[in-house]
């Protein structure tokens, strides 16, 4: 009897399997930089193309570093949340200009608001590959030592916002400042 | 197999004289690649084809039109341009964006079972067949009829015989 | 007016259905004669509830009623009336549509071709026909009706996917349907033997038909899918291993499976319990096909638009009516005896090596398939399965497939004398090696392993399976019969293992001679592949009904001579604003010319894709054999002989012989 119900477990298993895999997008690839250094780069600043950002910028503190386009339908919604958080001082937010004109990038953040410290221009996508970013928006939040803690991909919501990332900047700020 | 034949011969004595031709007439048109070294050329397209396109449904970077396919055609132009080997190049795209973009998935501990697995159920297979010739071969020829079988042509025949008395 | 008749259609089909599931399963089980008697007009009324809501639906289509929601998301006044048919299964709800409709077909198939079969049988097999419908059109009715009105209706639709308007796309879904759907007939059979405890030899033959039709089905429709993907996609490829393909792929394995297991429990009553699981799988693979093509917890070039809900109730629908076919087999299974005795070398065993080999594969392309989706939902990582794994991991179980198939019909039932076979084999074994080896070094001018085996393998089953059939009318010749009266199901099998032969070689072939260039051309420009020279004489622009292309003329010539002229596209669809590559081919049957177009380069030329493809008609050729073969064989004179034969169902046990008489000579049925 029991050698005849193996069929049926194996099923199950397949079963239980398949309900995990509805809950998950397949579209989401976690990034391997996770607790890794974030990579170099030294980029034109985009309001300042004499002016160079480099990986240096970000270090020291906690930051954000924002992955956006102008051609980008989806950074609009975000552009409401990033500036909500701009305002509210507690995290700086570091922009990556991602294949962009520069033209059109400046008239964007007259449009719908600039939260960026600043912003590196990355014109041909080089630097986004090299942060194995694959689409924007994208974040990712790096901590005071330059390690990448995180990597929201697609736009911050409010709810991830509260949920997550506002949390993880807490406790990676409290880490900083305990050292 | 006779027309096949006579066009595979054609195919392999015309292949040598058309490649020599080229040399003459007006330059060849580039690759796309930018690798006029036909095994270079050759390289890179075999590596772009194991390589999974990021953003598509499911493509690889070979196929894909997509913007960040082609940014990352570059990226692989640039470091194979730069001397690197295709272990090296496959190392950085995996440390960017993980074994995803790996159509041959590598083998490590969470993947044993995918590589592996097919093979085990193929031996389970031939050991339940084994076990099973064995017992086939030596048990004793059953009744040519079962018994459940016979019971019921045994009814059948009264129920027959019940028929034709009527 | 019309789609509210088709909705109203589908109410009623479902209140149908529920009869026909309900009444006649329980009259079978309680043995209601009365009840039983519902199953047929039950399920005949229930078919045609249906296929009206399918008619209706097409003439919303045809009508270019843009009222109808479905209709103004998929379909477009520019559309021809041909893609406008083939949009009605153009998306996720008309497809759904078209799976019931074609169940429905299966339904009205099996009320006429089960007239002799006994009544509480017929009633069973229907009645769990029914129970599938049942879950289908709630699905539809819940998550997906395709009749859903819009207000206020759009002035023109949004047009079909551009991908799908192309003529083998508008045959691809109703024969892969055909197929998917088919796989229901044998698994209702099984549980209908199963519900009713009697897992006998006849239940075999009753089933053996309508597996072999819908498995030629689904052979042509996967065929189809992949000649589709030749010629659209661009890629010169004609199999990608891409999770939908897949999902058609493991049915069509494990219906083979099923179809060489089925015949041994036919003849020999054995195996008895390990196909009736066969049966079921098979169907359960069909399911979950719907079930990662709908849900959306796959990524693929062909996974329609996907809602969370619809993945839920297909997965609850799977879980039960799997889970509960299992729970019964695991309830009856253990009661079946088993057959006649076999020696090793028979054609049970061999029948069996077979079933292996087939499961393993299958279990490759499952593992393959959701092997991502295990690592996801255990969150240790994701990776991609593609290509160069299914290579490695299929080819190795498929190959020996090859060399038993042309064994089939040369090896005895229970058992064969070992040198008696070496007799038959030993001289198209040395030839065949010969061939290959002297074949691959002239094809490549060198000897390439796999080249070699494959192409070993194919000549081999060639060689055998046209030696079998000649063997037979050498026969028919001396014993007086008229010369090509040789058995359907014999002539069939000989076809579709020839098939697989030519399908190998054609794989074998075309893989390892195709050659391609990846060139920026400029008008002028020549390149040399193969010994041709492609010529590119410049762009043109020009358009269709639904785009806009820009064609490229291409002209492949030897020696001065012109042999093709070739016009690949690259479409823009106007209302949805998609670019589509057109590949421009010319075929051939011992090869191809092939050119695809890239994106303008800077320097003003085109990025210009060229191949020179040998052989790679035979890929779909090798399948034409064989669904040719299936339909031979599903039209033999001794399925409807032995269904007659069934009338008196009492008799079988008496007429049944234990044992085949032995065949007169090798070649035997």
């Amino acid at each position: 009897m029991v050698r005849y119900l193996v069929p049926l477990g194996v099923f199950a298993m397949l079963v239980a399997l398949l309900a995990v895999g509805l809950r998950h997008d397949p579209r989401k690839i976690p990034s391997p930089l996770i607790g890794k250094p974030a990579p170099e780069f030294s980029l034109p600043a985009l309001t300042d193309p004499a002016r160079r950002i480099t990986r240096a910028d970000l270090l020291g503190k906690v930051t954000l570093f924002n992955v956006w386009a102008s051609w980008c339908v989806s950074c609009r919604d975000e552009a409401k949340v990033l500036d909500g958080l701009a305002k509210s001082r507690v995290v700086p937010i570091y922009g990556l200009n991602y294949k962009d004109r520069r033209a059109a990038a400046l008239e964007w953040l007259k449009v719908f608001g600039d939260p960026y410290v600043a912003n590196a221009f990355d014109r041909e996508g080089q630097v986004a590959i090299n942060w194995g970013v694959y689409g924007v928006p994208e974040t990712f939040v790096v901590d005071a030592k330059g390690i990448i803690r995180y990597k929201q991909i697609g736009p911050i919501t409010p709810q991830v916002l509260k949920d997550t990332i506002l949390p993880l900047v807490r406790r990676l700020q409290q880490e900083a400042r305990r050292r | 197999m006779k027309a096949p034949s006579a066009w595979l011969l054609a195919l392999l004595l015309v292949a040598p004289a058309a490649h020599a031709a080229t040399g003459g007439g007006p330059p060849p048109p580039t690759p796309t690649s930018g690798f006029t070294n036909p095994k270079e050329d050759a390289r890179y397209h075999a590596l772009l084809k194991n390589l999974r396109c990021l953003v598509c449904q499911n493509e690889s970077l070979q196929d894909s039109q997509a913007g960040l396919a082609q940014d990352l055609r570059r990226e692989v132009r640039e470091q194979m341009r730069a001397g690197k080997s295709n272990p090296d190049i496959v190392k950085y795209l995996v440390s960017r964006y993980g074994d995803f973009v790996l159509y041959r998935p590598p083998l490590m501990g969470t993947t044993y079972l995918l590589w592996f697995g097919p093979f085990l159920v193929l031996i389970a297979g031939i050991v339940a067949l084994f076990v099973l010739l064995r017992r086939r071969t030596r048990r004793p020829d059953p009744d040519p009829l079962p018994a459940p079988e016979r019971r019921r042509l045994a009814a059948l025949l009264r129920e027959r015989e019940e028929g034709s008395k009527r | 007016m019309i789609p509210e008749i088709g909705h109203f259609a589908l109410v009623l089909a479902l209140c149908l259905a529920l009869v026909q599931a309900v009444l006649p399963l329980l009259g079978a089980w309680r043995g209601v004669p009365e009840w039983i008697a519902v199953a047929r007009p039950a399920a005949r009324a229930q078919s045609l509830f249906v296929l009206l809501a399918f008619l209706c639906l097409t003439y919303a289509f045809l009508t270019n009623d843009f009222s109808v929601a479905y209709v103004a998301e998929n379909s477009n006044t520019a559309l021809p009336w041909f893609y406008r048919i083939g949009a009605v299964w153009g998306a996720h709800s008309g497809s759904l549509l078209l799976w019931v409709s074609i169940l429905s077909v299966w339904t009205l198939a099996v009320t006429f071709g089960s007239r002799s079969l006994p009544e509480d049988i017929a009633a069973r097999v229907l009645g769990v026909m029914g129970l599938v419908s049942i879950g289908f059109l709630l699905f539809m009715l819940m998550t997906s009706d395709p009749f859903t009105r819009l207000f206020p209706a759009p002035l023109n639709g949004r047009d079909l996917n551009p991908l799908l308007q192309d003529p083998g796309l508008v045959m691809h879904p109703p024969m892969l349907y055909m197929g998917y759907v088919g796989f229901a007939v044998p698994f209702a059979f099984a549980i209908a033997a199963l519900l009713d405890g009697h897992l006998d030899a006849a239940w075999a033959r009753w089933s053996r038909p309508w597996t072999t039709a819908a498995w030629l089905f689904l052979t042509l429709g996967i065929t189809l899918g992949s000649w589709w993907s030749y010629s659209v996609l661009g890629w010169g490829g004609w199999w990608f291993w891409d999770p939908v393909e897949n999902a058609s792929f493991m049915p069509w394995l494990v219906g083979t499976a099923l179809i060489h297991s089925l015949a041994v429990t036919d003849k020999r009553g054995a195996f008895k319990t390990w196909t009736v699981l066969l049966a079921i799988f098979a169907f359960s693979l069909s399911l979950l096909g719907t079930f990662l093509v709908r849900s959306g917890v796959l990524v693929s070039v062909h996974a329609f638009a996907t809602d969370p809900r619809r993945g839920i109730f297909i997965l609850i629908f799977l879980a039960l009516v799997v889970g509960l076919s299992l729970l019964l087999y695991a309830w009856r299974a253990p009661a079946v005896k088993g057959g006649g005795n076999f020696h090793v070398l028979s054609r049970e065993t061999l029948l069996l090596v077979n079933n292996v080999l087939l499961v393993s594969a299958a279990f490759a392309v499952l593992l393959g398939t959701l092997y991502p989706l295990i690592l996801e939902g255990m969150a240790v990582g994701k990776i991609s399965v593609g290509p160069p794994y299914f290579d490695t991991v299929f080819i190795p179980l498929t190959l020996p497939l090859v060399f038993l198939a042309a064994l089939g019909s040369l090896v005895r039932w229970k058992r064969q004398p070992f040198r008696a076979l070496i007799g038959y084999v030993w001289l198209p074994l040395v030839f065949c090696t010969a061939a290959g080896m002297l074949f691959s070094f002239w094809y490549l001018g060198r000897v390439h392993a796999l080249l070699v085996v494959s192409v070993i393998a194919a000549f081999w089953v060639m060689l055998l399976s046209a030696r079998d059939i000649w063997w037979r009318v050498r026969r028919n010749l001396a014993g007086g019969t008229r010369w090509y009266r040789v058995p359907r199901h014999v002539l069939g099998m000989a076809l579709a293992h020839f098939g697989i032969g030519v399908f190998v070689l054609g794989v074998a072939l075309a893989g390892t001679g195709s050659l391609e260039k990846d060139v920026n051309m400029h008008p002028g420009d020549a390149v040399q592949l193969a010994g041709y020279t492609y010529r590119f004489d410049g762009v043109t622009e020009t358009r269709g009904p639904t785009y806009t292309a820009t064609q490229a003329r291409v002209t492949v010539s030897r020696d001065g001579q012109v042999l093709a002229t070739l016009y690949p596209q690259k479409r823009i669809y106007i209302v949805q604003n998609m670019p589509i590559t057109k590949a421009g081919i010319r075929p051939g049957l011992l090869h191809d010319f092939y050119v695809s177009m890239g994106e303008p380069t800077s320097d003003g030329g085109w990025a210009m894709r060229l191949y020179f493809k040998p052989m790679v008609r035979w890929i779909w050729l090798g399948p034409l054999f064989m669904a040719l073969g299936g339909l031979l064989a599903a039209g033999d004179r001794r399925y409807r002989l032995a269904v007659v034969r069934q009338t008196q169902p009492k008799e079988r046990a008496a007429v049944r012989p234990a044992t085949q008489p032995l065949p007169a000579s090798p070649g035997g049925s």
